[in-house]
């Protein structure tokens, strides 16, 4: 397999950022991650993740999407789109880039996303293998391997060398145009280290947590379920859970009155927030419980059952640590099982 | 703090103004042919206990360099107490402004009675003065508002 | 402790003094604790839990709870009366409707910042004589206790319960801002250049992701409708569209409980991305320190608060611009 030693990292993100913008997980001063663009002397994060997720690339909090400029009674609709550029993200979790997957089935159906269309065709995801999942990771629930990641091209270490595979012609493109740097080496090492994080994986504290009694036939049980009123109770109605989340994918379309002009924009959105989908005639959801129940039927029931079974989450465990009040889905999930 | 080299710079100062000492203070300076800097955009407002915060700030938003706030001398206000509440409330909010790195001397309280037209003028040339140094505002503006 | 509170609130569920109990309820892992209100003395003993994750502050909870049929106990440290004591003050909670009983304070633990140690796989976390023993998923860590302690919990401001029908422990002391320093870092602030500040705050606040946990956590923010929320007010707005809204959302929101801000530090406990939120609202408590006399919102529920209350001889803003740091 195509290897590179990690101490040459830097050599290697010098070459990818010569050729296009490069992003990956560093730290920040106050201990956490986050992705930033490389630039020398930026260093790949050893967290296992970062806060906000991976998902912003191709689906920024807030993306312009049209002006109008006004004269009289004539409007002047301007595309404001600029020319993409092509750019990688190294260091996707297998979580984050199966989130992707879920994005491209609400994105990339008719009618398509443009914007997000454009993103997805000039990324490159270059993923990394987890070595230490945390206890709050949950990512097996939902069928995903994180010693096997997805993406163009999957990218595993062993504390010495970075090895990688191409999963798709764009991925494969990528590695040609590393060839001088990279070596083709063998893989015992690697497999020795998958094999203990595998280990790990089948110890985590929610190794067991399953779907299987969720999906798009469990509507009337769970909809109807008296478990809402103490689960949301606490709620406090915040968007830290949906900001956080790597699949979450509802906005807002609002305009900005510049002075000189309409801007037209999009900014991520929370189905927490008492004026989600507010309309003309008021609110469909009047309280902080079915505002909850949304966010967790929508992940679990709804999505499933116009997505071939495919859920709404990928256990990446953001929004396990990050709820002010540490509510969140494997909570609700053991909650709504209890008969 | 950066001194503006572009001397061409005009800056738009938006003063707030009470309806019944600082305005009729604005409109004696103007009847009696004072001068002062055309930068200035006078907003009306019943009290200068009317100024919400969020005024102050929307104002930088949209364009404004510097921000001045005019009301009766403390004693006088029409509403017998407003503009007591009105300077406790700016002191905290300047000083706010302050510790957030905000140049200080964008903002200004002061007061101008009706009686005090030539006060008023030279107050306004004093400082969009002071603001023409500073230049631009950049620390507390929205690009979006920005003129192209 | 956690035994002596479930005793309380088993005796005073059997006695009918209360019919429900505002606590914290046990989660999948040692830290993530979730406030909760109990109705049965076996609720109460499969999942109540006082220990040192349980920093969330449940005043607020009570500004809903204590409109509900019948009377609610609270357990309060000490820091939480003075949320309690406030919302009080501000007719939000019904005092009537809530038995207090008085718990010791913190200090309390940070689950962040043993992770930000680079350790993962917390199983369980026992302090030994001022280390913290971590159990992992990788073996056993440790750390000194006092780097794992909250945000809030390491500059305290107060032992004293100000408010209370019941005390478990014994009564503190208020701590001194000089023991305590909690306007250290504010001051710190103060001393920098312009420049400085404004990089300090634009590298901090550029992180806000506008998830309102702040808002949405802070015993202050009790409005029935947020300026933010609400499209009729012309600057409702769901996610900063650009630097300026994320200041401004910061400013207002510190500016609209300045006076009220009793210090709790939920505010930073919750924010996901670790912005010191408490320097803004800790900014205003000191200035008003400085400027109108010492004040500490929650200490009582009688007096004036500072902005809504003026002196005929107050300083001029104009204090703000002879300041000598530029």
């Amino acid at each position: 397999m195509l290897r590179i030693p990690v101490a040459k990292s830097d050599e290697l993100f010098a070459a990818i950022a010569s050729q296009q913008t490069l992003y990956l997980p560093a730290d920040r001063k106050d201990g956490q991650a986050e992705y930033r663009k490389w630039e020398e002397g930026v260093k790949l994060s050893s967290r296992l993740n970062t806060v906000r997720s991976a998902k912003d690339f191709f689906f920024p909090q807030t993306e312009n999407l049209a002006e109008f400029r006004m004269e009289g009674k004539k409007i002047e609709v301007i595309d404001i789109r600029k020319e993409s550029e092509d750019f990688v993200i190294f260091g996707v979790r297998a979580c984050d880039a199966r989130s992707f997957t879920i994005l491209d089935k609400v994105y990339l159906v008719d009618p398509v996303d443009t914007f997000y269309q454009t993103r997805r065709e000039h990324g490159t995801v270059v993923t990394m293998a987890c070595t230490r999942p945390a206890e709050t990771c949950f990512c097996q629930t939902f069928g995903i391997d994180p010693t096997e990641p997805e993406g163009d091209v999957s990218c595993w270490s062993d504390g010495s060398y970075y090895y990688f595979r191409a999963n798709t012609d764009k991925g494969q493109k990528f590695l040609d145009s590393l060839s001088s740097l990279l070596e083709d080496g063998d893989t015992a090492a690697l497999e020795e280290t998958k094999a203990k994080t595998k280990e790990i994986l089948s110890k985590l504290p929610l190794a067991k947590v399953s779907t299987e009694n969720f999906g798009g036939d469990k509507l009337n049980e769970y909809f109807r379920s008296e478990k809402w009123g103490e689960l949301s109770e606490s709620c406090l109605g915040c968007g830290t859970c949906t900001f956080v989340c790597p699949t979450c994918q509802c906005y807002d379309i609002r305009d900005f009155d510049t002075g000189h002009g309409i801007q037209r924009f999009r900014c991520w959105d929370s189905c927490m927030y008492s004026d989600f989908t507010k309309m003309a005639h008021g609110n469909p959801r009047l309280t902080q419980l079915e505002r909850f129940r949304q966010r967790f039927m929508h992940k679990l029931v709804y999505f499933p059952a116009n997505n071939n079974g495919e859920f709404g989450c990928v256990g990446c465990g953001r929004c396990l640590s990050k709820c002010p009040i540490s509510m969140n889905i494997v909570k609700v999930m053991k909650a709504l099982e209890e008969k | 703090m950066q001194v503006n080299e572009n001397t061409n710079f005009e800056p738009v100062i938006v003063a707030f103004c009470c309806n019944w000492c600082s305005y009729a203070g604005a409109d004696l300076s103007g009847t009696n042919r004072l001068n002062y800097p055309t930068n200035v955009k006078i907003i009306r407002v019943p009290c200068s206990c009317r100024v919400n915060p969020m005024f102050i700030l929307r104002a930088f938003q949209r364009g404004a360099d510097g921000v001045i706030l005019c009301g009766c001398h403390p004693g006088d206000c029409h509403y017998t107490s407003g503009n007591y509440f009105t300077r406790r409330r700016i002191t905290l909010l300047y000083s706010m402004l302050d510790f957030l790195g905000i140049e200080r001397d964008r903002t200004r309280l002061e007061w101008v009675s009706a009686a005090e037209g030539a006060k008023f003028a030279a107050t306004m040339q004093e400082f969009t003065d002071a603001v023409r140094k500073l230049g631009p505002n950049r620390r507390l503006e929205d690009l979006r508002c920005r003129k192209q | 402790m956690q035994e002596a509170m479930i005793n309380k609130a088993k005796q005073l569920l059997a006695d009918g003094t209360v019919n429900r109990v505002m606590g914290w309820k046990r989660g999948e892992f040692v830290y993530d604790i979730t406030p909760a209100v109990f109705e049965t003395a076996e609720e109460i003993d499969a999942d109540f839990v006082c220990d040192d994750f349980t920093a969330a502050n449940v005043s607020k909870y009570l500004v809903k709870e204590s409109r509900k049929e019948g009377k609610i106990l609270a357990f309060l440290k000490p820091c939480d009366t003075y949320s309690f004591n406030q919302l009080v003050k501000e007719h939000r909670i019904v005092r009537e409707n809530v038995y207090v009983v008085g718990i010791p304070g913190g200090p309390k633990l940070d689950a962040e910042k043993i992770k930000a140690k680079g350790i993962t796989g917390i199983l369980c976390v026992k302090n030994e004589n001022g280390t913290l023993k971590i159990d992992t998923l990788y073996g056993e860590e440790t750390m000194p206790y006092y780097e794992a302690i909250l945000g809030k919990c390491e500059t305290c401001k107060s032992r004293k319960h100000v408010v209370y029908d019941e005390l478990i422990g014994e009564e503190g002391e208020v701590i001194t801002a000089e023991d305590s320093g909690r306007f250290d870092m504010v001051e710190k602030l103060e001393n920098m250049t312009a420049q400085e500040r404004y990089d300090f705050w634009r590298e901090q606040l550029s992180k806000c992701i506008r998830c309102n946990a702040c808002r949405n956590v802070c015993p202050a923010c009790t409005c029935e409708n947020c300026v933010f929320d609400n499209p009729a007010s012309g600057i409702s707005n769901k996610a900063a569209a650009d630097s300026f809204e994320e200041n401004m959302f910061h400013i207002i929101r510190a500016f609209h409980v300045a006076g009220r801000c009793t210090d709790c530090g939920e505010c930073s406990r919750v924010c996901p991305q670790n912005i010191p939120l408490h320097l803004l609202n800790r900014k205003f408590i000191k200035d008003i320190n400085a400027f109108y006399g010492e004040y500490q919102a929650g200490e009582d529920t009688t007096s004036r608060a500072p902005l809504n209350n003026y002196d005929k001889d107050d300083c001029e803003p104009s204090i703000v611009h002879e300041r000598g740091v530029e």
